[in-house]
């Protein structure tokens, strides 16, 4: 049974040492840093962070995939080529989102009262059609997925055999495993070139920003403003899925338009039966192995368009 | 930029320093010590020149506009003005005509210290109210530089060997991949358009992707950038093959791309049209896209083979790229071309973003439309990056 904390963002106050001696007093810290990809190594902070109570283990995701690269070309060639045909099915996932999540807000902006009704079932209707296109493009990334390993089986590989058996060691020897936020998708990417998920076991995970987005089933780009494009979030990939029902929103408060009830209604309502959560500074969820419990202070979207959140000092379910 | 039509024929301020009579030299001496020149407002713009002259002018770059307009000498002083309509949001670049008796000269202005340099010198700018110089065009000390190595290259093609200067993303790594960018008049985009300061902010800020842009420099250049068949052959048999073999670059259209300016786009825009297929983006500014429906061009002969170009290229468009960024100052005498190329990219099935800006044919144009260019046609990863 996994334990999972997830947390917004460490960067300014930081509460990731507060947060494990809650649910672990002392111990050894094994910390996954691939999201920060060239920076993965610079682990200072974080470990001045944690203190004297824990001790802090790198596992060196990216490092060690771009030693084994440089030792396994075939692997890295046929990586790249899996990479190229996920990007295809990006675009073209991305290609359909733009109309279909274009018509969802066309819906519910129409302001014709005398066809309200029938405007509202459009928009439920049209909602349906992004829930399943989402839907597909999971299930295409995942057969991607499932036809590369199949076909390359990387924990085959001698060089890869060795690291994950280094990595899985060196994560037996820890009691917690953190996992910082970054660049979601190579952090996706590491974690699953190395097994990371089946390492795990029932040791805390405690991740944040962009590694609390991988933990959970569903990994939900988004950005309401970007400075290209429409802004529609896009259902990008399966994540570890740690824990079921939670959909991580991190800087939800700077990326979306939190305050437009429409977009927030649909985004709700799009992701549902989970409940979008906004992981800003300070947020906290926590799942026991059971059922979420969410910190007060921590907001969620609902389907109607407003932020809950429960009062501090209240009970947190 | 007329002169302004208005109830109050002065700058307030100026207005209050004239207010009652001819100024003391003291008083002008307070005056500028006082204020930025030129003069700005909501819609209009006051330049002064103090000296003595016979004649001071205003030599600006606006096309259809009177280039240049003369100072009006404030009475019983060595002080000229002269005050404009300019809409918000406009930059124009300038200089001052001043002359004394048979002597004649071309000046900056001394009383505005804002220069836009090029490759011919500097001139003074005039920002008029609402233009900001973009913050991102600026170094910023949190974004990691790129590394710019030189190289020369031996072309067949061209019978000679040209600089190409290939800009390295922060961080580059050989085992990834990279869109590839090629660059024309590379090293004067470089220094006065400011390009590697740019790559490394928006870089450094997910708007673009890590990638490689190669700067190309060329020899003659108003022979080979007007659509010279051997110009297209350099970058696409000889150029881009020797990148692709150096650097580790993504295998697709939509990862390589072409760039230019005035005579650059052109070679930018003729060169996909040649090799059509090979480049996916092409951002395109201030392109010198002279064509004719009918008669003879009126430009000068280094533009013939552009609107042979031009003209057979809104006559059997094709499909020469993916996707184009167009960009066009409205005080150019190209708008016409450029506002008339977009029609026919987009009859042509491309996806085309175009833009236009209140500026000139001039660096700085270019430099302030980058951001939404590159970000347009190389979307960087900032919906994947949650810190």
């Amino acid at each position: 049974m996994t334990r999972l904390t997830l947390l917004g963002p460490q960067r300014r106050n930081p509460c990731v040492a507060h947060v494990i001696k809650t649910r672990q007093e002392s111990g050894r810290v094994a910390v996954v840093t691939a999201g920060w990809e060239e920076r993965e190594s610079e682990l200072d902070e974080m470990r001045a962070h944690l203190g004297e109570h824990f001790e802090t283990v790198g596992l060196g995701l990216c490092a060690r995939a771009e030693q084994l690269f440089h030792e396994d070309p075939e692997l890295l060639t046929a990586l790249q080529a899996h990479s190229d045909q996920r990007l295809r099915l990006l675009e073209l996932y991305r290609l359909r989102l733009d109309h279909a999540a274009d018509s969802v807000y066309a819906l519910l902006a129409d302001v014709d009262e005398a066809r309200a009704e029938l405007s509202r079932l459009e928009a439920d209707d049209a909602l349906r059609a992004v829930q399943a296109l989402d839907a597909r493009n999971l299930q295409r990334i995942s057969e991607l997925q499932a036809r590369f390993d199949e076909r390359w089986s990387p924990e085959t590989r001698p060089a890869f055999a060795d690291a994950r058996a280094e990595i899985a060691e060196r994560l037996a020897a820890c009691d917690v495993l953190a996992i910082a936020g970054g660049h979601v998708g190579v952090l996706l990417d590491r974690l699953h070139l190395f097994g990371i998920r089946a390492l795990i076991g029932e040791r805390l995970v405690v991740a944040w920003s962009a590694g609390a987005m991988a933990c959970t089933e569903r990994v939900l780009l988004f950005h309401d403003s970007p400075p290209q494009g429409r802004g529609h979030a896009e259902m990008y990939a399966p994540g570890l899925a740690l824990a079921p029902g939670l959909v991580a929103l991190p800087h939800a408060r700077t990326r979306l338009a939190l305050h437009d009830l429409r977009r927030v209604s649909a985004l709700a309502r799009r992701c549902a039966p989970a409940t979008c959560v906004c992981l800003d500074e300070g947020s906290r969820a926590d799942w026991d192995g059971k059922a979420w419990s969410i910190a007060p202070g921590t907001r969620w979207m609902t389907a109607e368009g407003t932020l809950a959140e429960h009062a501090v000092g209240s009970a947190a379910t | 930029m007329n002169p302004a039509p208005s109830p109050v024929p002065q700058h307030p301020a100026l207005a209050e320093l004239l207010g009652q009579g001819a100024p003391t030299p003291e008083a002008i001496d307070s005056f500028l010590a006082a204020h930025e020149f030129p003069l700005v407002e909501d819609d209009r713009v006051t330049f002064l020149w103090r000296g003595q002259a016979d004649e001071v002018r205003l030599q600006h770059f606006i096309f259809a506009l009177e280039t240049s307009q003369p100072f009006e000498r404030v009475e019983g002083s060595d002080l000229w003005q002269l005050r404009l309509e300019l809409p918000q949001r406009s930059r124009v670049e300038y200089k001052l005509f001043v002359r004394t008796g048979e002597h004649k000269e071309l000046v900056r202005d001394p009383l505005n210290d804002k220069l836009a340099h090029d490759p011919y010198g500097a001139n003074s700018v005039c920002q008029s109210a609402g233009y900001e110089v973009p913050e991102w065009s600026h170094e910023d000390p949190d974004a990691r530089p790129g590394e710019v190595r030189e190289r020369l290259m031996h072309s067949e093609a061209l019978g000679g060997e040209r600089r190409v200067r290939v800009y390295l993303p922060a961080r580059y790594r050989d085992t990834r991949r990279y869109p590839l960018l090629i660059a024309h008049d590379g090293t004067d985009t470089m220094n006065f358009a400011a390009l590697k300061t740019v790559l490394d902010n928006l870089i450094h800020r997910h708007e673009i992707p890590p990638m490689i842009v190669a700067l190309s420099d060329p020899g003659d250049r108003l022979v080979e950038y007007a659509a010279d068949p051997r110009h297209a052959t350099f970058l696409a048999d000889e150029l881009l093959p020797a990148l692709q073999s150096e650097y580790p670059l993504i295998d697709r259209p939509a990862a390589r791309g072409l760039m230019g300016a005035s005579f650059g786009a052109v070679a930018s825009l003729s060169t996909a049209w040649m090799r059509q297929g090979l480049f996916g983006r092409l951002l395109l500014q201030s392109g010198s896209f002279a064509f004719t429906d009918i008669g003879e061009s009126t430009r000068p002969p280094v533009f013939d083979p552009v609107v042979e170009f031009v003209n057979a290229f809104r006559e059997t468009p094709g499909k020469p790229t993916q996707k184009a960024f167009v960009s066009c100052g409205t005080y150019e005498s190209l708008i016409y071309e450029n506002r008339s190329l977009v029609p026919v990219l987009q009859e042509a099935g491309l996806e085309v973003k175009y833009v236009e800006a209140r500026d000139g044919h001039n660096w700085e144009n270019w430099r302030d439309r980058l951001r939404e260019g590159l970000s347009w046609l190389f979307p960087g990863p900032l919906g994947f990056v949650y810190e």
